[in-house]
């Protein structure tokens, strides 16, 4: 345009233009208040539920004792996978349930992750032993291929070897009857 | 007995700000005229008040009185002094009653010095004011009451964390506050313009200060949180687009576009619904910011002061606060009488486009930052990083740094481009030596390229608009006109060789071997173990020399371990030259199999790093400059008006006994 002719005038907001802001911003109330109603779940779950567990072949984390392979627990019967470590805290809050979990007859494997052997030796004898089998995920490969993200974390597995439930977190007293309820639905 | 006088004159500024609210607004219509009068004095007491309530808290801290349960939770009595005191707003409670005491006493600042608007439009002003306080007075009261009482005693405070005994976390927050609570004196100005409709160069001049003195908080708050976060989170990264750096960010983007428009109304009388509009925005931005922090509802690494109900309630005063502003701008903004008109090439039509980018920045930061949000709602899980916000900003950055160079040299009203051309060529030039010299060097990605060469013509054109003046008598908003620009440049020259020449190197080295980063070589020369009062640390003893001649310098980077509660953090060392950061980050212990145990180093060397930090104060500098400058000319101003009155009543007085 010539910079020489009179100064335009600047052209007024069409009506609707003057409500846009309330309009964004009521939109932001509504989205924020739906969303402090139903607080952010932090925890990610995994994709695998419903599937096939990954082939994986695990050396023993104890001499002695045996390792853990998927196919070793793909035989018929439901199965509880529970990834723990030596080096974690809450893995020993949950060892009690665990035990009472075993004492019921639910067969418990072990994937202990990135530990070391003596230090795992420590860690079952001061918080029990549940485990039929232990193996020694030392690169933390298995575990992610099993979509955890921490330890512990625990999977209810039925026979036919796919993942039925998973469950993030140290198993807790309340939660024992839940997990034996699981374990009941894979046997079906 | 303290704590008792802090509640007691909370609860009376809470009523003085109830009745602020009222008599302000009955004194609009005739028939209430006559409550006119007692607003300004209301609001100054209420400010007082605000602050004694303050000063008792700050004493109960600083003699840490146990019985009180806010001082048992966040306090303890082996604290140093300066911590204790600075632990009266290192909490939520606290942190509020300092937000509410700035307001009151800012407010009552207002209420005293602040005679150039139309008495209806203060009186409308003040009671926004006390509207927006009366919100927080009622969160304080209701929800978090800082003086409650806790029975029984106990033998000592909970709140001996050494992490946050750390004088830069001290007062970053009220920093950060000053700007918020200087943009909620612009929100009650912009309320009170639209009450009365009397929007214009005179709203714009009682506006400004606030404005500013908000805008340099706001700068130097987001500097000091870069610097903090580069060298404390030993990531070697100065800026990571996380939510609560965002909600910082946010009220700082509306602060200068507001601060632009201002001087447009201020000098021109143009741009009216839109800059009180931005003063609605400002303030909301701070609102919403503290409310994305405290309410937890976004993940952040600052996850800290989160609680749900505390979010609801803040949402609620946002909702009513915000939302009742922007409902009136709606009703009222059309009504607001046309400003004066410009051509496009023209001061204001720069400044009309420094505001539209930076709004469309702001527009591009708060969706990213929301987005997440909206994802959830609709079932998935994102987080929105670098590759959305850093090439989307850019995209209205630049244009906006080119009308930048530009922008101050035009007239008023109409201007011909043909009449700077010439200073132009400089500018140009450096902008195309910056590219040739970045194209040469080779493998610099285009956005550090593109920031580097716009850098250089920066500098050069920011400082035009000294050409031709007596230096002695430029103004002083000038002067800090040019400084901020100047430091625009600057950060701008900081973050592009950063992010074109850092060199970062990932080494795992024995005891005695030397590596190279970028112009340095590195010898570990040993790792010692060292203990603080509730750690325990590694040490790594790094000989450095830069070049080959170089005088050798020793550096520590540490990796501690904490006991209580259990934490691995890393202590970088940073080693600053003139022309450049070294930043050394000690990991782990590496495998060791032949015995000798390998240290795993990480190693930055970055150019012209500080250039981002130096430009931010420089920015915040140029603010000041203006500020000083302003508020010397407002007080002048005032000053003479003293003087004229006294004079008139003087002969006044004369006439009648003669």
């Amino acid at each position: 345009m010539s910079t020489d002719s009179t100064p335009e005038p600047m052209r007024k907001a069409p009506r609707w233009a003057i409500w846009l802001p309330l309009a964004l911003f009521f939109a932001f109330v509504v989205l924020v208040s739906v969303q402090l109603r139903n607080p952010a779940d932090t925890n990610v779950a995994s994709t695998l539920i419903g599937k096939p567990m990954p082939a994986f072949d695990l050396p023993p984390a104890l001499p002695g004792r045996p390792g853990l392979s998927s196919a070793a627990i793909t035989d018929g019967k439901p199965h509880l996978v529970n990834i723990f470590a030596s080096w974690c805290v809450p893995c020993g809050v949950e060892a009690p349930q665990l035990a009472a979990l075993a004492r019921s007859g639910v067969p418990i494997e072990g994937i202990s992750v990135r530990d070391r052997t003596e230090d795992l030796q420590v860690f079952l004898k001061t918080n029990g032993d549940p485990y039929q089998s232990i193996g020694a995920d030392d690169d933390g490969k298995v575990q992610l291929a099993l979509g955890s993200s921490g330890v512990p974390e625990t999977y209810v597995i039925d026979g036919k070897g796919v993942i039925r439930y998973q469950h993030i977190g140290e198993i807790r007293e309340d939660q024992v009857p839940m997990i034996l309820g699981k374990l009941q639905e894979a046997a079906q | 007995m303290i704590a008792e006088l802090g509640l007691a004159a909370l609860w009376l500024a809470a009523a003085l700000a109830g009745l602020q609210l009222v008599a302000g607004a009955l004194a609009l219509s005739a028939r209430g005229a006559s409550l006119g009068g007692i607003v300004r004095p209301v609001a100054v007491v209420q400010g007082l008040l605000a602050l004694i309530a303050f000063l008792s808290l700050v004493y109960l801290f600083a003699v840490t009185d146990l019985s009180v349960k806010l001082v048992a939770m966040n306090s303890h009595s082996l604290k140093p002094l300066i911590f204790r005191v600075a632990g009266t707003w290192g909490n939520h409670e606290g942190s509020m009653l300092l937000w509410v005491t700035i307001m009151g006493l800012a407010g009552g600042l207002v209420a005293l010095i602040e005679r150039r608007l139309p008495e209806p439009t203060m009186l409308a002003t003040l009671a926004g004011q006390a509207f927006v306080s009366l919100g927080f007075y009622a969160f304080l009261l209701i929800a978090s009451n800082p003086f409650e009482r806790l029975w029984p005693v106990p033998q000592e405070g909970n709140g001996l964390n050494p992490l946050l005994q750390d004088l830069g976390l001290a007062f970053h927050p009220p920093t950060l506050y000053l700007g918020y609570v200087g943009l909620s004196i612009a929100f009650s100005f912009a309320v009170g313009a639209l009450v009365t409709r009397e929007v214009g160069p005179a709203f714009a001049k009682a506006m400004r200060p606030w404005v500013l003195g908000a805008w340099i908080f706001l700068t130097i708050g987001i500097t000091a949180g870069s610097y903090w976060a580069y060298y404390e989170l030993g990531w070697g990264g100065w800026w990571f687009w996380d939510p609560v750096e965002n909600a910082s960010l946010m009220p700082w983007l509306a602060a200068t576009a507001l601060l632009h428009s201002c001087s447009v109304l201020a000098a021109r009388n143009a741009l009216r619904a839109w800059t009180v509009m931005l003063g609605v925005v400002a303030f909301s931005m701070s609102m919403i910011g503290t409310f994305l922090v405290r309410s937890g509802i976004l993940t952040s690494v600052h996850a800290f002061a989160v609680d749900p109900e505390r979010g609801t309630f803040i949402l609620a005063l946002l909702a009513i606060n915000i939302g009742g502003a922007l409902t009136l701008f709606g009703l009222r903004a059309r009504t607001v009488t046309e400003g004066e008109r410009f051509a496009v090439t023209s001061r204001e039509g720069a400044l009309v486009f420094n505001n539209v980018m930076l709004s469309a920045i702001l527009g591009i930061v708060l969706f990213g930052t929301l987005y997440p949000l909206l994802a959830e709602s609709m079932g998935a899980k994102v987080s929105v990083g670098p590759p959305y916000f850093t090439p989307m900003s850019a995209l209205f950055a630049v244009p906006m740094l080119v009308v930048l160079a530009v922008g101050p040299l035009l007239r008023w009203r109409r201007d011909k481009f043909s009449r700077i051309g010439k200073m132009m060529v400089i500018p140009a030039m450096l902008v195309v030596a910056g590219v040739l010299l970045t194209v040469m060097l080779g493998g610099v990605p285009l956005m550090p390229t593109i920031g580097l060469a716009l850098a250089l013509g920066l500098v050069w054109a920011s400082v035009l608009p000294l050409e031709g003046r007596n230096l002695l008598r430029t103004p002083l908003p000038v002067w800090g006109m040019v400084t901020a620009h100047l430091g625009i440049a600057v950060a701008l020259l900081g973050m592009s060789c950063e992010s074109a020449f850092s060199v970062e190197k990932l080494v795992a080295i024995r005891v005695g071997e030397t590596t190279e980063v970028g112009p340095w070589q590195i010898k570990l020369d040993a790792v010692e173990p060292v203990a603080g009062p509730n750690w325990t640390a590694l040490e790594a003893r790094l000989l450095m020399r830069y070049g080959d001649d170089g005088r050798v310098v020793e550096l520590g980077p540490q990796s501690r371990s904490f006991w209580a509660p259990p934490q691995q953090t890393s202590e970088s060392a940073l080693l600053t030259r003139w022309n450049g950061q070294l930043y050394t980050v000690l990991g782990g212990e590496a495998d060791a199999k032949d015995g000798r145990s390998r240290w795993q180093l990480r190693l930055w060397w970055k150019p012209f790093v500080t250039l981002i930090w130096l430009g931010g104060l420089m920015i915040a500098l140029g603010g000041a400059l203006a500020l000083v400058g302003r508020v010397a000319s407002d007080l002048r101003r005032i000053i003479a008006r003293d003087k004229i009155e006294y004079r008139r009543e003087r002969q006044g007085r004369a006439g009648r006994y003669s």
